[in-house]
């Protein structure tokens, strides 16, 4: 009697993880290793429905920093990497991990801080000025801290302001080490500044009393590039497929779906493929 | 999922991706509890019922790892089944299976060493009764496994909420993808970096609800099969 | 004619017992064959506990030696034991006896029947789906003795079965143990309570702190002990 109960729940819960596992186990899919930004903002999931139904592959996204997804390649942990921090990833390409650098699309940083403002750099268009007023009123400031994207766009914008934030960092400066959205609920409840990616901000609901302070500068500008991990270090990686998706992407349909792609009316990113890689 | 509803409107509306979600962590979480029974049960009945060199290190190292950080687990099995680690051929990092491993890994001390606790103390009890009865060891092992099988649940639910409630393992060993390796809790966290924090703390009472529940029905077992068996 | 299948006698030759520096038991000489009722009588810690532990191989003697119907090993299933808090099974009050009757290596088919047979013999029957393990002590001991007779063993031994249960519960698990006895199933059980001696005896083993004392039959004991000690222990004096 009691046997046949026990049989019969463990025939249930096999049936439960073999309908679970196999009803999204797909053998047409790619790994792909991508930003929190890209998947925070729900680029992902306007755009890869898109590509599914246009050729049935289906899309598996890992989110993480800038460096942590170069680094998952660099295991062969993926197919394709579609990242945004230029110089790690021609890092990358030369060490042989990736085959081909394609340009996709860009959007653009902004510097997000309390309404009060303690700097009092509301408005300005100069970038480099807004963070030293950011040190010299020892304002908090919330930096990512994770090697990603974002956090190495912050590092070369202290550089430019003539920062040496390794020296000058104090109990102001806070490193948290984590995603773009703990970063930013991070700077909310804290009344802190903190550099976030437009797609990412836009789409961020616990706002609270944070807003964009400045915004506009060209140096500012955040380049999202796609790489094919190279098959030849990694036979396992599924080379056919991962080239479609980067042919989509930068494809005229890729491209327009991208720039269509909107959150309150306001576009987040913007396509600006070369069809030629670097 | 529309980030513009609210969890139980998700919930009401019948919402398919969550229903997805709560699906896979509860096959997740159950399978890694069925595979840890089967490690862990005989593995606490053999050393309850047996006498050997390093017996006792061994207790307190099931009794330690009950604690095992999920983050250091997540990071040991991430290691091993990456495509450049030893087990990488496989190709089971960031795949379901990942996340029940590891999650098995969290349980089978849990398991194994409550389960070593309860059959020792009835073993005590019963010894005298079963040698003079002449019951072999299978038969030993067999009697005290189903006579200790309501605190044995007991266990179980330790491990499955240990299980179900645990993130950092499979974040770092599903990767979080959407539609096939997110769960309730990696969802959890995924919609507080979104700073969706209403639907983050609705899916966060959806879990403790269907944990609460498993725990009241599994509860409900034992005091039905009490009554009847004692 | 000796049953060369039989387990008894049970020898006892020179046997000893020590736990560490204590001796429990102190060279033994005893033989225990089919009859009447043995009671091993003495105070506690005297060891009749261990007396019955060994002669159900449950324990090794630490000198001396124990032979069953002859040989060294007792054989599975023709000896039985009670203990002074029966041990039930997290199971029904069927269960229980059918498990005693599953290990003795009883055919299934014919476990029901004989379960039902010993039940009935214990005046239990009606509680057989009951869990045994909320039964009353009595009501277990009884659960004890039918999952034991059930086993038609050849002897029967019994740790001070009754020592905490209330007169009417020992009337009853008495009557068992004088039904088992008539049938042919030989008793050997430890017990301090005078008048139960009294009742159940047909000889005594009388044990005092680990030493055979005296052994007599049970009229004999009673009227005329040969030793200072027993002689006290009849009259009711504390013997240590």
């Amino acid at each position: 009697m009691l046997n046949r109960r026990l049989f019969s729940a463990f025939a249930a819960l096999a049936f439960l993880t073999a309908s679970s596992f196999s009803a999204v186990a797909q053998d047409k899919s790619i790994v792909v290793a991508s930003t929190t930004s890209t998947q925070d903002s729900g680029l992902f999931d306007y755009l890869l429905p898109l590509f599914k139904a246009k050729t049935g592959i289906d899309v598996k996204v890992i989110a993480q920093g800038t460096g942590q997804a170069l680094d998952t390649a660099r295991r062969g942990d993926a197919d394709v990497v579609f990242v945004h921090a230029k110089a790690q990833e021609e890092k990358f390409l030369s060490e042989g991990f990736g085959v081909k650098r394609y340009d996709v699309m860009y959007n653009d940083f902004v510097l997000i801080g309390p309404k009060s403002d303690p700097a009092g750099i509301k408005g300005t268009k100069d970038i480099t000025a807004a963070f030293a007023a950011v040190l010299a009123k020892q304002a908090p400031f919330v930096s990512r801290g994770d090697k990603s994207g974002t956090h190495s766009a912050e590092l070369k914008l202290w550089k430019e302001a003539g920062v040496d934030i390794d020296t000058a960092k104090g109990e102001w400066y806070r490193d948290i080490g984590q995603g773009m959205g703990a970063a930013l609920n991070t700077a909310g409840a804290m009344n802190a500044y903190v550099l976030a990616d437009r797609g990412t901000w836009l789409s961020f609901k616990n706002r609270g009393d944070l807003e964009v302070v400045v915004e506009g500068d060209k140096r500012l500008f955040n380049q999202y590039g796609v790489m094919l991990v190279n098959p030849e270090k990694f036979p396992t990686v599924k080379a056919d497929l991962g080239q479609s998706f980067i042919d989509y992407l930068v494809s005229d349909e890729g491209q327009k779906a991208i720039s269509e792609y909107k959150i309150d009316g306001q576009q987040l990113f913007f396509p600006n493929a070369s069809r030629d890689p670097s | 999922m529309s980030d513009s509803l609210s969890a139980w409107e998700l919930i009401i509306s019948g919402d398919a991706t969550l229903y997805a979600i709560v699906r896979l962590s509860l096959a997740v979480s159950l399978s890694a509890v069925a595979i840890a029974v089967l490690v862990g049960l005989p593995l606490g009945a053999a050393v309850a019922l047996t006498r050997f060199r390093g017996r006792t290190a061994l207790i307190v190292l099931l009794n330690g790892f009950m604690g095992l950080p999920p983050v250091v687990v997540g990071l040991t099995v991430f290691l091993l089944l990456s495509r450049s680690g030893p087990l990488g051929v496989f190709g089971i990092l960031f795949t379901p299976l990942a996340m029940v491993i590891a999650q098995a890994l969290l349980v089978v001390p849990i398991i194994a060493s409550l389960s070593r606790q309860t059959i020792e103390d009835l073993w005590h009890e019963y010894r005298d009764e079963l040698t003079a009865m002449n019951v072999g060891a299978a038969g030993r092992m067999a009697t005290l496994l189903w006579d200790s099988r309501y605190s044995l649940l007991t266990a179980l639910l330790a491990g499955f909420g240990r299980a179900a409630a645990e993130v950092g393992t499979v974040m770092i060993v599903g990767g979080n993808i959407d539609g096939f390796t997110r769960t309730m809790t990696t969802t959890i966290a995924l919609e507080t970096s979104k700073g969706n924090l209403p639907l983050a703390m609705g899916l966060g009472l959806i879990l403790i609800t269907l944990i609460l529940m498993i725990n009241a029905a599994a509860w409900g077992v034992r005091v039905w099969s009490e009554q009847r068996a004692g | 004619m000796r049953d060369l299948s039989s387990d008894l006698p049970v020898r006892l030759e020179g046997v000893s017992l020590r736990a560490g520096a204590t001796t429990i038991l102190d060279r033994v000489d005893l033989s225990i064959a089919p009859g009447a009722p043995t009671l091993i009588v003495g105070p506690n810690g005297s060891g009749k506990t261990s007396l019955l532990r060994l002669c159900m191989g449950l324990a090794t003697p630490s000198e001396g030696r124990i032979s069953w119907g002859g040989r060294d090993a007792l054989r599975p299933g023709r000896l039985a034991m009670l203990f002074q808090r029966p041990v039930m099974l997290r199971r029904s009050v069927a269960d229980n006896v059918v498990y005693g009757l599953a290990k003795a290596g009883l055919p299934r088919k014919q476990r029901m029947a004989r379960m039902e047979e010993a039940l009935s013999r214990v005046g239990l029957l009606e509680l057989a789906s009951r869990p045994a393990r909320r039964l009353s002590g009595g009501e277990q001991q009884r659960v004890a003795l039918a999952r034991a007779l059930a086993r038609e063993p050849e002897l029967l031994l019994l740790d001070e079965p009754t020592a905490s249960l209330d007169p009417a519960a020992t009337r009853a698990v008495e009557e068992i143990i004088t039904m088992a006895s008539q049938s042919g199933i030989k008793v050997v059980m430890a017990s301090h309570d005078l008048g139960q001696v009294r009742r159940l005896a047909g000889e005594v083993v009388f044990l005092v702190r680990g030493r055979l004392c005296e052994r007599a039959g049970a009229s004999d004991f009673f009227d005329r002990p040969s030793t200072l000690e027993a002689a006290a222990f009849v009259r009711g004096d504390l013997v240590i």
